[in-house]
């Protein structure tokens, strides 16, 4: 649809050294003003490489050989830097996955923060300064105003990821790609980030890809999903009706892979082999169609 | 909670390599400002009558030249609170020079990497296979004595010794995760290597920069004993050595003295080189 705000069209991605080998395979996605999308998968399915597309920040090694990525009616494929950078951070923002190390450790909270809102809405350093305030209250941080004035290392890890939250927000972008914004965080701490993200989502009506491996997190925020394995899309729909009767195999399996705590640990399930097997066989037999037809 | 400033205090002054290092650093910039109101007698003024005085200590001495004269009669200790400023003075603008152009090179090379890496790293290996002190004559002669061509020969030997660490370091925090939140929120190339990358390779900078110092001392030192800093008429370490050396048997103060604060001043350098270190790395700090 093309009031979508984000639209993957048959995107193939692959190694620029091995034009046959598949990272991304025909995935198509799209998301809808103020949906959270989620993307499902395990560690080297591809979903990284899916916002990494997105941002314009491709390892230099993977090439998209095929498909548009549309941003409000706009393909960012083959876009030159300086228009990426124009959207960076101002229409498309990130909420990065390990809010440790996102930080630089040799600069202020407040010269952080700033830094996108001077770039993108010509504010000086006062009123970016002020809107810098109005987020941390935002993101429910106590004593702003003494936060702004610290350093990352004085701040947990709880509070540096709603500092990047705030970061994300504040040039009220359309759409939030947020990569695994929970991964690096113990649970307690997650569940918090997780409340935080749906309320910014209400208050701001943002479009979220919400990159994870863990159905868990999926369940509580996101309304639309897509699971996916091998670079390929095994299954896409609301959230509701594949949580009610997952499609695909692999889909099954995951959920079935959830740890819950109303279940003996005992009763926790790998992904069964033959499953793997067929999504492997699908994806060779895909860059062999592929491979024959071009 | 506490106050990081005063924390960063407290560690500063806990540290002996820094308080010794920093005190000799401190003695010397006094000795160089206060230079006219320290020395008991006016460096150039020569006593024919008083020359080769020794030391106070020993018999023959002359109360008023506590480390005695040289062959002009001219008072040692004087000659060698003046020397500081030359020393001074070279250690601090050759210093920062050399860690500014090796700083630039190095961010742009480890920053940037590819073909601007290459170009530079290639120049720092040809840089590096000359012989330094042959390299900083050959300079001193092409560019006529004098303190300016003192401190360019430095720069233009040095720079590779800052190139190449602050290249490395930046390699490292090139693919940190703050690089790329910054690229994620639009900022450009340069702005991202000033801004984010430059900050974190300042504190080795700083480090590198105090060996710099001591080294830049040694390299006056030698040029001046081979003739071609300053003339005599202004005193400098490494003439009085150079001096001294020809009366080493009559006078053994004469080159003593200098060749003992040179050592001091070097030593003092690199343990607060050291020091500095130690307490800007997370790893050694405990």
């Amino acid at each position: 649809m093309s009031d979508d705000v984000l639209n993957i069209h048959h995107l193939h991605a692959s190694l620029a050294q091995a034009p046959n080998c598949g990272i991304l395979r025909d995935v198509s996605l799209s998301i809808a003003p103020g949906d959270v999308h989620g993307l499902v998968g395990e560690s080297g399915a591809g979903k990284s490489m899916i916002a990494k597309a997105v941002l314009g920040i491709l390892p230099s090694a993977v090439t998209l050989t095929e498909g548009s990525i549309h941003f409000q009616g706009r393909n960012l494929v083959g876009l030159d830097e300086r228009s990426y950078r124009s959207i960076l951070g101002r229409d498309i923002s990130l909420i990065p996955q390990d809010p440790l190390s996102a930080l630089n450790p040799t600069r202020r909270i407040d010269a952080q923060m700033t830094d996108v809102m001077i770039l993108h809405m010509g504010w000086n350093m006062a009123r970016a300064r002020a809107h810098a305030l109005d987020l941390l209250n935002e993101v429910h941080i106590r004593d702003p105003e003494s936060v702004l004035r610290k350093y990352p290392h004085e701040l947990s890890g709880g509070m540096r990821q709603r500092i990047l939250i705030a970061v994300a927000f504040a040039c009220e972008p359309k759409l939030i790609i947020a990569d695994e914004p929970t991964t690096a965080l113990d649970v307690t701490v997650q569940k918090q980030i997780l409340r935080l993200l749906r309320e910014m989502r209400d208050r701001h009506g943002t479009s979220i890809l919400f990159v994870t491996h863990d159905l868990g997190v999926v369940a509580k925020i996101c309304n639309t999903l897509s699971v996916i394995h091998s670079g390929m899309i095994v299954e896409q729909g609301a959230i509701a009706d594949i949580m009610a009767a997952p499609k695909h195999a692999f889909t099954r399996s995951l959920f079935a892979a959830t740890p819950r705590y109303d279940r003996p640990a005992d009763t926790l399930v790998p992904v069964p082999q033959n499953v793997v097997t067929a999504l492997k066989n699908q994806a060779a037999a895909f860059d062999l169609h592929r491979k024959a037809s071009s | 909670m506490a106050d990081p400033r005063a924390q960063t205090g407290r560690d500063l002054l806990g540290n002996w390599r820094v308080v010794f290092g920093g005190g000799v650093f401190l003695m010397l910039v006094v000795m160089a400002l206060a230079a006219p109101l320290l020395s008991p007698a006016d460096p150039l003024e020569q006593d024919l009558m008083l020359e080769l005085l020794p030391p106070v200590w020993q018999a023959g001495s002359e109360p008023r030249h506590l480390l005695g004269t040289d062959g002009l009669g001219r008072d040692v200790l004087s000659r060698l609170i003046h020397g500081t400023r030359v020393a001074l003075a070279v250690a601090l603008v050759a210093g920062v020079l050399t860690a500014v152009l090796g700083t630039t090179l190095g961010l742009l090379a480890g920053y940037f990497g590819g073909v601007v890496d290459s170009v530079i790293s290639r120049l720092v290996d040809i840089w590096t296979s000359f012989p330094p002190v042959l390299l900083s004559i050959f300079l001193v002669a092409l560019l006529g004595t004098g303190l300016h061509s003192v401190i360019i020969a430095i720069v233009v030997i040095d720079w590779t010794r800052f190139c190449r660490v602050v290249r490395a370091e930046a390699m490292v925090q090139r693919r940190m995760e703050y690089v790329d939140s910054a690229v994620t929120i639009g900022l450009g190339r340069f702005q991202i290597m000033i801004r984010e990358v430059l900050p974190n390779v300042l504190p080795m900078v700083l480090v590198l920069l105090t060996l710099e110092m001591g080294i830049a001392i040694i390299i006056e030192a030698i040029l001046s004993f081979v003739g071609l800093s300053l003339s005599s008429d202004t005193p400098t370490w490494g003439g009085m050595i150079a001096e001294g050396r020809q009366m080493i048997h009559q006078a053994w103060w004469m080159m003593t003295f200098p060749l003992g604060l040179i050592i001091l001043s070097v030593l003092g350098m690199n343990t607060l080189g050291d020091g500095l270190r130690a307490m800007l790395d997370p790893v050694l700090r405990r």
